[in-house]
């Protein structure tokens, strides 16, 4: 093990670690505490100029008021039915294509699946403006479903290659035996690798579920007004009319990390196993 | 796939059509705006009286941020226009119109007398010998000054008809010594230095210069040119350090706050100042200081101003609403809850408010013209360019140069000579 | 089933994996493929983004005229500078993130959740942590800004001087880069063949010389995954620009992809092709990336 296992070592030397873990994690989320405690400071703190000092009381109401009084609560509805679908589709796209890249050797593989990731790491903005375009010739523009569309379409990139990475340590000899019992393809997909995917469904769920919530860039350049601008957007356009107000601009992105967070507490192992995927042989 | 996107085109069709099925058979006229607090407080008022009088109308207003607004403009009136959207007169609607995305209402102008009620607008409200554009609202920008810090930083506080610039500057000293800022400002989103350079520029060379560097058609390395970024620099010691980084909101704090003496603002901001704890007491409103000797005094006062879209859906009755912010009755509602002037002649002001009154006069005395703000008298392009420069001048005094450089070069692409 | 012909199951299996890629990769070519291609063409045009009554194309052909104007273009300039600053200080997440995951990589009692911890910033969206960092750095109250002020007696408003503003976006950045880079070494560590850390122990190897002779090249994987991401993150930084600055003051903190967004779809921009042309920059800066990762995973497809 790297490095040496801190129990080996002397005793000062171990307390000095445990005194160091929580110190070292208090500094490190150190921007994030500050704004966790500023989102509970009353208006007035702010106003007297007490942003440090001890609070005067936790204001709750910062939140009760961000829920009435800004439409924060729909915008979180908007990410959400732009998110859950976007989820379904692309790990189910991807699925398939994993499958196909994995399992049949047909000559132009290796030439697709190389266009799924390298598609993946390209630059959103030489997509946007015919993307913009072709979502607005939809009449698309504006609506959940253009949103979404877009990110099935390209979250199915990294998908595709979780998807088949997985699917290619599966042990090839079941499909082999399958095929010998005269199993036709799409049975093969549907009843014995499938059932095996759970772990990579969960784990690719759970990171586009993150990356698709924290979007920002497209929500901006698709969809626009309360009507469906995901929280990353609207919560942008808040902190524009919310200037100097650091309590509610607070509250707010409060509100905005947790879904995610929450995701990845719920499900840490999955997670980590899906980013981490490619980072050990 | 096709199918795929038909069904959800379809499924969101059905979405729509039962949200609209629980509405009342109202007819919905959808209007984008950009309002702060105050005044989207006012035209919510307005929205109830308008339905109150037409009950089969159903204003809905979708209120965007200040600063975002002006990116998402021009995305919601090519991709998805509102019947009504918020926006300036004069320069800065022109490419708007040009594009076709601004509807000619000079039949709503002729059908309410507008030409006669709104005389004073019509000039920033035409373009080509059409209207454009219902002005609902403008306002006088000037010094607005705290008489606490001026008495913590024992400066003889200014009367209403202001201070020579020598004294202005020789007050900036003592400011400054005693640990205030002279002037204050928030840039981060820009236009707020335009206004001083705006008055410094209208003080050095007049309106007739000012307007031409605005258009454009002289050079910025020329002696006039450079003799207002000369005065500017004058200023810019006294200038708060870090305004590049704040919004003109957190300067209004330091202002309210007695960290700060003079503030180079619209009349909109008072409602703000107010809301921090000023009174008609302490806090005053002068002219900017007359720079070169003899120049006929010129103003600022922007015109804030609707619009229907080329892409409205129910242009009728959006016409009938813009006729009622033309009138008198909803402008003299909306002023006097923002605390600005009304266009329409026949609107009334409030006479106890000092710094109406205040502006009024300063304006109807203003002989050497009323300019409309620098981001709206030029071309936006242009314009943007501009206040780049202006503040970067206010934080880099030693890159005048180079500034000038640039702005010449971009005047040069614009403006082809 | 069992009747099917040898021959008809042949053709099954050479038609299924275009049946199981179709649906894929259509969308994958709609949205992702073409547009590249249509991109790249339109930044030949001048085009404002709208259509005629008829709904035909307006734009105008210019040739290499829009990436002529680039070359002159001071904005682009900046936006290029900066966005090379990007690049290489965000190569500073990997030795942070991985001395952070070799503090971290013990057991004892509590430490999964300090690794949750640790690794909590890049959950969060980047929205959110562009507006705690602004906060964070904001004049008169701001932690940074009362920091350096205690200091130097005079306070520094990174987000206001032209000089440092980028190094600013570029620590917002980092922090969530970082973490992710952290999780990547954790997993990596994990994964150590315990046997040769133990052999070279005995061989007297300890510190600095057992971490760059026996562990780090036991990491290569995940350092090139580390790396690929960083490169991505520091080119995709439109989100930290736009919330924290808008490119400001006076532009100095741009970079291309903020620019490009800047010129198409602004205010002042609607310069569709002028825009497409910054965007197909950044693509063939992206490319060599590209490039390199395809390449390198090709070897290891050919060594399996």
């Amino acid at each position: 093990m790297f490095p040496r296992p801190i129990q080996q070592f002397s005793a000062p030397a171990q307390w000095l670690y445990t005194i160091a873990l929580p110190i070292a994690l208090v500094i490190w989320l150190f921007p994030l505490l500050g704004v966790a405690l500023t989102s509970l400071r009353p208006a007035s703190d702010l106003a007297q100029g007490n942003y440090f000092g001890m609070p005067s009381g936790i204001a709750w109401e910062n939140y009760v008021f961000i829920f009435t009084q800004t439409p924060i609560g729909k915008y979180m509805v908007n990410s959400l039915w732009v998110t859950i679908p976007t989820v379904i589709g692309a790990v189910s796209l991807s699925l398939m294509t994993g499958f196909a890249l994995a399992v049949y050797g047909f000559r132009a593989n290796i030439l697709v699946f190389f266009m799924f990731v390298a598609g993946n790491f390209v630059p959103f903005q030489i997509l946007m403006v015919p993307v913009r375009d072709m979502t607005l010739q939809l009449g698309m523009y504006n609506t959940w479903y253009g949103l979404a569309l877009f990110h099935i379409a390209f979250q199915t990139g990294f998908c595709t290659l979780f998807m088949r990475n997985f699917i290619k340590a599966l042990p090839y000899e079941l499909i082999e035996a399958a095929r010998v019992e005269g199993v036709t393809e799409w049975r093969i997909f549907w009843y014995i690798v499938l059932p095996l995917m759970r772990p990579a469904i969960a784990a690719l769920s759970v990171l586009v579920f993150t990356f698709i919530w924290n979007d920002f860039f497209w929500a901006t350049v698709l969809t626009q007004g309360v009507d469906s601008q995901p929280i990353t957007a609207g919560l942008s356009s808040l902190n524009g009319q919310w200037i100097a107000q650091w309590h509610l601009v607070s509250a707010g992105s409060i509100l905005a990390a947790l879904p995610p967070v929450a995701m990845f507490f719920l499900m840490q192992k999955h997670f980590i196993a899906g980013l981490t995927l490619g980072a050990v042989k | 796939m096709v199918h795929k996107m038909t069904g959800a085109l379809a499924l969101g069709a059905a979405l729509m059509l039962s949200t609209s099925a629980f509405a009342q058979d109202k007819r919905v006229v959808t209007w984008n705006a950009d309002y702060d607090p105050i005044p989207l407080a006012a035209a919510e008022a307005l929205i109830a009286d308008f339905e109150a009088a037409n009950p089969e109308i159903d204003i809905q207003l979708t209120n965007f941020d200040h600063e975002g607004y002006k990116n998402a403009i021009r995305n919601f009136l090519t991709a998805n226009p509102p019947d009504l959207a918020n926006w300036y007169a004069a320069n800065r609607m022109r490419p708007f119109v040009e594009a076709g995305l601004f509807a000619d209402i000079s039949d709503v102008w002729a059908d309410n007398g507008l030409m006669e009620a709104l005389a004073s607008s019509v000039p920033s409200s035409t373009i080509d010998g059409k209207q454009y554009a219902i002005p609902y609202t403008y306002y006088q920008w000037g010094i607005y000054y705290n008489r606490d810090a001026y008495a913590a930083a024992g400066v003889e506080a200014p009367g209403p008809e202001g201070v020579s610039w020598d004294q202005f500057l020789a007050n900036c000293e003592k400011f400054a010594a005693a640990g205030i800022d002279c002037v204050t400002t928030g840039s981060s989103a820009l236009w707020p230095v335009a206004g001083i350079f705006d008055y410094v520029s209208l003080r050095t060379n007049g309106y007739e210069f000012h307007s031409d560097l605005a258009a454009g058609k002289v050079s910025w390395t020329s002696p006039e040119a450079r003799a207002v970024f000369e005065n500017l620099g004058k200023l810019q010691p006294f200038v708060t350090r870090n305004h590049a980084a704040i919004d003109w909101q957190d300067a209004a704090a330091l202002f309210v706050q007695g960290k700060a003496a003079n503030y180079v603002m619209g009349n909109f901001a008072v409602g703000v100042f107010k809301e921090g704890g000023m009174t008609n007491d302490n806090l005053g409103f002068m002219v900017f200081p007359e720079i070169t000797a003899g120049i006929a005094r010129a103003e600022e006062a922007p015109t804030d101003t609707i619009h229907l879209t080329s892409g409205a859906k129910n242009p009728e009755d959006a016409k009938t609403f813009l006729a009622y912010m033309a009138s008198a009755e909803a402008q003299s509602k909306w002023n006097a809850a923002v605390g600005q002037l009304p266009t329409n002649k026949n609107a009334t002001v409030d006479p106890a408010d000092p710094f109406l009154t205040a502006g009024f006069e300063a304006l109807s005395t203003a002989t050497g013209g009323i300019a409309q703000f620098w981001d709206r008298d030029a071309d936006a392009e242009y314009a943007k360019a501009g206040m780049e420069g202006f503040q970067q001048f206010l934080v880099q005094p030693e890159q005048l140069e180079a500034i000038l450089g640039r702005l010449e070069q971009t005047r040069l692409r614009i403006y082809p000579q | 089933m069992a009747m099917a012909s040898k021959a008809g199951r042949w053709n099954q299996r050479r038609l299924a994996p275009w049946l199981f890629l179709a649906p894929g990769l259509f969308m994958f070519g709609v949205y992702v493929l073409w547009p590249i291609v249509q991109s790249i063409s339109l930044s030949f045009y001048d085009w404002d983004g709208l259509y005629n009554r008829d709904g035909e194309f307006t734009g105008r052909f210019v040739g290499m005229g829009n990436y002529a104007e680039l070359m002159r273009d001071p904005a682009f300039e900046t936006s290029l500078w900066n966005n090379l600053k990007w690049l290489v200080l965000y190569m500073l997440a990997l030795p942070i993130g991985l001395f952070i995951a070799i503090f971290l990589n013990q057991t004892v009692t509590g430490i999964r959740l300090y690794k949750s911890l640790f690794f909590f910033p890049f959950v969060i969206s980047q929205v959110v942590v562009g507006l705690m960092f602004s906060w964070f750095y904001a004049p008169n109250f701001g932690l940074f800004y009362l920091l350096t002020e205690s200091i130097f007696g005079r306070g520094t408003a990174i987000l206001a001087d032209p000089e440092l503003v980028t190094y600013g976006i570029i620590a917002a950045g980092l922090w969530p880069q970082i973490a992710y880079v952290m999780i990547l070494y954790l997993t990596g560590l994990n994964n150590v063949a315990p046997d040769q850390i133990e052999a070279a122990r005995l061989d007297g190897a300890k510190g600095w010389r057992m971490l760059w002779y026996v562990v780090l090249p036991q990491l290569r994987p995940a350092t090139f995954i580390a790396v690929i991401v960083t490169v991505i993150g520091a080119l995709r930084s439109f989100d930290l620009v736009s919330i924290m600055t808008n490119g400001g003051p006076f532009g100095s903190s741009r970079v291309l992809s903020y620019y490009m967004f800047e010129m198409a779809l602004g205010e002042y921009g609607f310069r569709m092709g002028y825009g497409a042309a910054i965007a197909v920059v950044l693509f063939l800066i992206m490319m060599v990336f590209i490039s390199g990762f395809i390449w390198k995973m090709w070897r290891d497809e050919r060594e399996r």
